[in-house]
């Protein structure tokens, strides 16, 4: 097995390699430049000129990337232009606020779809199961961005029980009373998140409980004298929750990319926030970073949901 | 234990399934006793209500969809009155179920050792060493060549014959007195099915078991059966023992279904075939012959109004008088010519 693991990390090296070419020349690709909205617009243009040549961004796009990935290597992903503070250092503060939202908001959400799930399959075509599937199917047709828009206006604007804005309180003392300010910024947005994930989990663990309690194996179960309550302990659970235990590795980098919207609702300074900032300003150190750090999570999201699905299923035990 | 006393006795028993808010009856008043030490073979096309009969007398059906009356005396014990619990103490440990599709019958996440032990977890007070001790014992009598080994395996790293093999041992780890084995050996090739048979031969003989055989089959029939029921569209048409249904056969369905066996003796006739389908359950006569429509070229008046069973000789009863007067197309031709 930890073969396996090895082999498939050493074929994401060439993915990671074809990866960072792509982004950095898409990276490139978008016009504008990183100055032009920085400096006073009366400036001279050969001004701008001197700007982007001392910053080498008329060099070749091979000499660019090049330089850049020395740079990489030595931990270095450069100076972001619009913040004029290292790259790694900006996405380290970051990285962590999208972390605590992230991790909140998985917990959360499987918290709340798994009972949902194995209740609406187990009393299937009754009054709670129609109400759950009601719920999932209205919240599946509307768009995230629209159902954050509203849970500010209604949690933070109107009944203002949550704050709106920023990961922590300007007025809070470090200490418990941060920690306490920290955890109150992320429950809105984090409860937000998890009402919309929940719908995928319980929709598909519903329709796989479902389908167990239907399947020949649940008949010999039953056929053996076993009761129902074990039946849906040891049988129907277990096997039930396999697809859900794959789709957790995704649903993990799902999670970074949903951080887009949350955080640009919230003003939440994470990594989404960060992203679709500097998209704006061509901020192309960070954009690159960022990118490139999404994409490893990804294929680390896949092989975490193959490794996964290799320890809970006997069928694919990698060799 | 004597060796023809019954144990179970199926009386007057129908099963009604649940299609858009309305029931139909999946089979209808089915009267069978089976004994100890004996095989008895259900035979009968697709659809006609064999493993729904089995699934019944195993209490499997979803009540809130189907509806059964009748009575199931096993034992001296009307299993259709019990709930849930008290049918538990019967499933397994008296009753073993062994079941048609082996690929899906087993759990594939569960040791084949758990998925046989789990029987007596529930119905023996067996230690763990005990149930490990019982499970090769058993594995070993279904003929598996490497107990140890196939107990550690999953369910996807056996062959079809196998994970049949564990079934049937799952269903006869409490020694059962009685088995129902529903197609047992339709999902495999020729060669394992002659082997299953004779490992459930073998099992009856040891633990006096009665077997309720349901098959399609009727080359499986010849071959272990010692009674023989007949059934069409819900109902047994004709019983009695397997040669009196193999040489004498009475009812028009049963003489249909053997006619329409390939034989040696006759390589170059066309296989006969039984015009029409069985009736779907919406769609079930409940007046007259049922299978009547089948076999159009008999004049109604040929048929009961109400069909019941006649007793032709010891044990050999027949649906309808209409046996009587039945010839098959071809016959009635040669005794014009």
């Amino acid at each position: 097995m930890w073969k396996t693991i090895l082999r498939r990390i050493l074929i994401m090296i060439p993915e990671i390699i074809i990866l960072s070419i792509l982004v950095f020349l898409l990276a490139k690709a978008m016009p504008g430049d990183p100055f032009t909205g920085s400096i006073n617009p009366k400036a001279d243009p050969a001004q701008l000129h001197h700007l982007m040549k001392i910053n080498g961004l008329y060099d070749p796009w091979y000499q660019q990337y090049w330089n850049w990935v020395v740079h990489l290597f030595h931990g270095n992903l450069g100076n972001s232009y619009q913040y004029q503070e290292p790259v790694t250092r900006l996405i380290g503060g970051r990285a962590i606020n999208t972390l605590w939202l992230a991790l909140f908001t998985t917990i959360l959400t499987y918290c709340i779809a798994l009972p949902m799930g194995m209740y609406a399959a187990k009393h299937e075509g009754k009054l709670p199961d129609s109400i759950i599937r009601v719920y999932t199917y209205v919240t599946f047709c509307i768009p995230f961005f629209v159902i954050l828009v509203i849970g500010v206006w209604i949690f933070g604007f109107v009944l203002g029980w949550f704050p709106t804005t920023g990961s922590i309180s300007s007025t809070a003392t470090p200490g418990i009373q941060s920690v306490g300010s920290r955890i109150y910024h992320i429950l809105l947005p984090g409860i937000l998140g998890a009402l919309f994930g929940t719908v995928n989990v319980v929709q598909y663990l519903r329709s796989e409980v479902i389908d167990a309690k239907r399947s020949d194996y649940v008949r010999t179960a039953r056929s053996k004298g076993v009761p129902e309550k074990d039946i849906y302990k040891h049988h129907i659970f277990r096997n039930s929750l396999l697809p859900i235990a794959a789709f957790a590795g995704y649903s993990i980098t799902g999670l970074l990319n949903g951080s887009l919207f949350t955080e640009t609702v919230f003003s939440y300074p994470g990594m989404g926030l960060l992203f679709i900032n500097s998209i704006s300003y061509r901020d192309y150190t960070v954009i690159t970073a960022l990118v490139l750090i999404y994409g490893i999570l990804n294929l680390l999201g896949t092989l975490l949901s193959d490794i996964i699905l290799s320890i809970v299923d006997p069928r694919i035990r990698i060799q | 234990m004597e060796s023809t006393s019954e144990f179970l006795n199926i009386k007057d028993v129908s099963t009604a399934f649940k299609i858009n808010g309305k029931y139909y009856d999946a089979i209808s008043h089915i009267n069978l006793e089976v004994h100890h030490d004996e095989i008895l073979a259900i035979v009968g096309e697709s659809g006609c209500g064999k493993s729904t009969l089995a699934t019944t007398i195993m209490g499997l059906h979803d009540p809130a969809e189907t509806k059964i009356s009748g009575e199931v005396d096993f034992e001296g014990t009307n299993l259709l009155t019990l709930n849930e619990a008290g049918y538990n103490k019967f499933r397994g440990a008296k009753i073993g179920m062994i079941f048609q599709d082996p690929l899906s019958a087993l759990n594939p996440l569960k040791r084949i050792e758990d998925q046989i032990s789990e029987v007596m977890d529930y119905h023996t007070n067996f230690t763990a060493e005990q149930k490990h001790d019982r499970v090769l014992e058993l594995l070993d009598q279904v003929g598996i060549v490497n107990p140890k080994r196939t107990a550690h395996q999953f369910p996807h790293e056996l062959s079809g014959g196998m994970r049949q093999r564990v079934i049937i041992a799952i269903a006869i780890a409490c020694k059962p007195d009685l088995i129902i084995a529903d197609e047992p050996t339709t999902a495999l090739d020729v060669t394992i099915q002659a082997q299953i048979l004779d490992v459930l031969r073998e099992i009856q003989k040891e633990n006096h078991a009665g077997i309720i055989l349901i098959t399609h089959d009727l080359g499986v029939v010849a071959e272990t059966a010692d009674r023989v029921a007949v059934m069409y569209a819900g109902q047994i048409v004709e019983q009695g023992s397997a040669e009196q249904i193999f040489n004498t056969p009475k009812h028009p369905y049963t003489r249909s279904l053997l006619r329409s066996m390939p034989q040696l003796e006759n390589q170059n006739d066309d296989l006969y075939v039984i015009q029409g389908n069985v009736p779907s359950l919406q769609r079930m006569p409940h007046e007259g012959d049922r299978f009547a429509p089948r076999i159009p070229w008999v004049p109604e008046s040929a048929h009961e109004k109400d069909p019941v069973m006649h007793v032709i000789e010891t044990g050999h009863e027949v649906r309808c008088t209409c046996y009587k007067e039945f010839k098959f197309p071809d016959e009635a031709e040669d005794v014009k010519a």
